[in-house]
């Protein structure tokens, strides 16, 4: 499973990039949003993932049952979703902002700042 | 009582940021609110260095959670000095607001997401918890996102794009790197990692995972290769802004890279090392060459901002006690006196309109009080004694000299002079030149307010780089105190894994 979904994060990293790297501010912001998933499964498969074997305590018990799946990651995978997701918003609107103000999609307009 | 030393200047922002939004319908409580909060938060920073400086550390673990398990906010020296001197900035910036930010920004909210700036910087300099920090560096950069787009401008929306895209994959390598570690290692309490890596010292992955740290964290702070979003959108938004970013957010990156590789990655810092210097080597060449071939005023001193972190990071490359403490020394020094000159390059667009130097001309004949609050960090960044930044370029290269690292430190000497160079061109141009006479240049009209709100900051940070020239010394043995903590990271790790756990009433 770990396996499969490496290659999953590597796939999305790889698009990710692959949009990154078109012209159109769009596809920019594509780019972004797939390179945080990576990154989000990344951080959850990192912990390694144990099928059915949650971390719940027995009602006898103090601990959990000793191999169990480690629920840290996914909390703060739960906090980085949660971020990546408001600053995507505002990345669209800013994007569409943009675009009004330059009238063109396309990377080469935004150079005036550069130089 | 200590553990309130150490919440206040966390709280405080927050807690104002909250009040001025409930109360965003009268700017005049904006405006007040917004500057006693931030002054206030300077003084209890400095109450905060006062305690650092008895206890050696002050540790609070939030929720009474036991480290490693809970989150930890940890304050040392080098952290107990970076948040006095950003709050300090903070209260001054404030000030300076009122005169530069207008109606309009204000109504968008421009004093509460000032606040959760620094908020966001100070948590980003207390944390000892490494998801938190990149918790606290969502939270700066949230805020950040908004002041810097906040106008609406074609330009301000196309720097902030770039601004906002570059910032985001940084924080993105970071959470990849933090997932890595703490898949590794099963912690997240930094002092915690660096007592598991240093019983697992050559694992591959450590290396893989201390790389994509140093890439966000370099991005964040502007080092070559990845500064290029810095001098593409420092220079669009007003003045007020750019002064905030300039002085504090790189310097977070940096305060980032010390803690990483003085703490968490020393026993892999040997084979890393090559690569920091050489990165901070061509940070200091690059920045400077890039800042002559400009002409304007305020890309100009972006440029500078990405050279001078240079400067930092050789600093760390180095990593000698004489070499961090002439870091720290230089990040107070830098702070202050980049934050005044971009104040000064926003005195002078309200003076004439415009900061282009082919624009202007003739300030010091029609302005020479502005001539002199300019000459004097201008000159302190260039290194003329007996302003601050001499002191600094002369620990870091009594520093590289030591360690007989000629290359860099002939570097340094080049880009020290390279730097005096733009300072003087700025000089010639904008204060000793005539105003050219096809050039139209009218003060701004409809002021936002009283122009001795702009001067009142900035003449009290040249006066502070001045004391800082003149009577350097307490500073510098606190820095050589804090470099010393910084060496010795097991005290930083029995200090957070042991202390106490106290429950906050």
């Amino acid at each position: 499973m770990e396996g499969l979904i490496a290659v999953l994060v590597g796939v999305l990293f790889a698009t990710g990039t692959y949009c990154l790297l078109r012209r159109s501010i769009v596809k920019l912001v594509i780019g972004v949003i797939l390179i945080s998933h990576g990154a989000n499964l990344l951080v959850f498969t990192s912990g390694g993932l144990l099928a059915g074997r949650p971390a719940l305590v027995p009602s006898d018990g103090t601990v959990p049952p000793a191999p169990f799946g480690d629920p840290l990651p996914q909390a703060m995978v739960l906090t980085a979703i949660v971020i990546g997701f408001g600053l995507t918003a505002f990345l669209l609107a800013l994007v569409t902002r943009a675009y009004e103000a330059v009238g063109d999609d396309d990377i080469n307009a935004f150079r005036n700042t550069d130089t | 009582m200590n553990e309130y030393s150490l919440l206040l200047p966390l709280l405080l922002p927050l807690v104002g940021a909250i009040c001025l939004l409930l109360g965003h319908n009268s700017l005049a409580f904006q405006r007040v609110g917004g500057v006693a909060c931030a002054s206030l938060t300077f003084i209890l920073s400095l109450y905060l260095v006062y305690v650092v400086d008895q206890a050696d550390f002050v540790v609070i673990q939030v929720g009474a959670w036991e480290a490693p398990f809970g989150i930890s906010l940890v304050a040392d020296r080098f952290s107990a000095v970076m948040v006095a001197v950003s709050s300090f900035m903070g209260a001054a910036v404030a000030v300076y607001a009122l005169g530069e930010i207008d109606d309009v920004r204000l109504r968008k909210f421009f004093f509460p997401l000032y606040l959760v700036l620094i908020f966001g910087v100070n948590g980003a300099f207390l944390t000892g918890d490494l998801f938190n920090l990149y918790v606290w560096f969502e939270v700066m950069l949230i805020a950040s996102f908004v002041l810097i787009s906040m106008g609406g401008g074609k330009g301000e929306l196309e720097g902030g794009l770039k601004y906002v895209v570059l910032n985001l994959l940084s924080s993105i390598m970071f959470l990849a790197g933090a997932g890595i570690i703490y898949g590794q290692t099963g912690t997240l309490n930094m002092a915690d990692i660096a007592r598991t890596l240093s019983m697992t010292p050559d694992a591959g992955w450590v290396t893989s995972s201390s790389m994509l740290l140093l890439v966000s964290f370099g991005l964040k702070a502007g080092i070559f290769p990845f500064f290029f979003w810095l001098p593409a959108s420092y220079h669009t938004p007003p003045s007020t802004v750019s002064a905030i970013f300039a002085g504090l957010l790189t310097k977070v990156g940096v305060y980032a890279l010390f803690r990483a590789y003085t703490l968490m990655f020393v026993p892999i810092f040997p084979q890393v090392q090559p690569l920091i210097l050489v990165l901070a080597v061509l940070t200091m060449v690059t920045g400077v060459f890039g800042a002559a071939s400009h002409f304007d005023m305020r890309r100009i001193l972006s440029f500078h901002i990405v050279s001078q972190i240079g400067y930092m990071i050789l600093g760390l490359a180095f990593m000698t006690p004489l070499a961090l403490a002439a870091a720290i020394f230089y990040l107070v020094h830098h702070i202050i006196v980049k934050t005044n000159l971009f104040l000064v390059s926003g005195m002078v667009v309200r003076l004439k309109g415009s900061c282009d130097l082919a624009k202007v001309g003739g300030l010091l004949k029609s302005a020479p009080w502005l001539a002199l609050l300019f000459f004097i960090p201008a000159f302190s960044l260039g290194g003329i004694p007996p302003l601050s930044g001499f002191w600094a370029k002369f620990a870091m290269v009594k520093a590289g000299l030591q360690i007989e690292s000629w290359i860099a430190v002939t570097a340094a000497l080049l880009v020290g002079v390279l730097t005096l160079f733009s300072m003087t061109k700025i000089w010639a141009e904008a204060f000793w030149k005539e105003q050219p006479a096809d050039v139209d240049a009218q003060p701004l009209r409809n002021p936002a307010g009283h122009f001795a709100y702009m001067v009142v900051p900035v003449a009290v940070l040249a006066v502070s780089t001045i004391l800082i020239g003149l009577f350097g010394e307490p500073l510098f043995s606190f820095s050589e105190r804090a470099a010393a903590q910084l060496l010795n990271p097991q005290e930083y790790i029995s200090a957070v894994l042991q202390s106490q756990v106290e429950v906050l009433p």
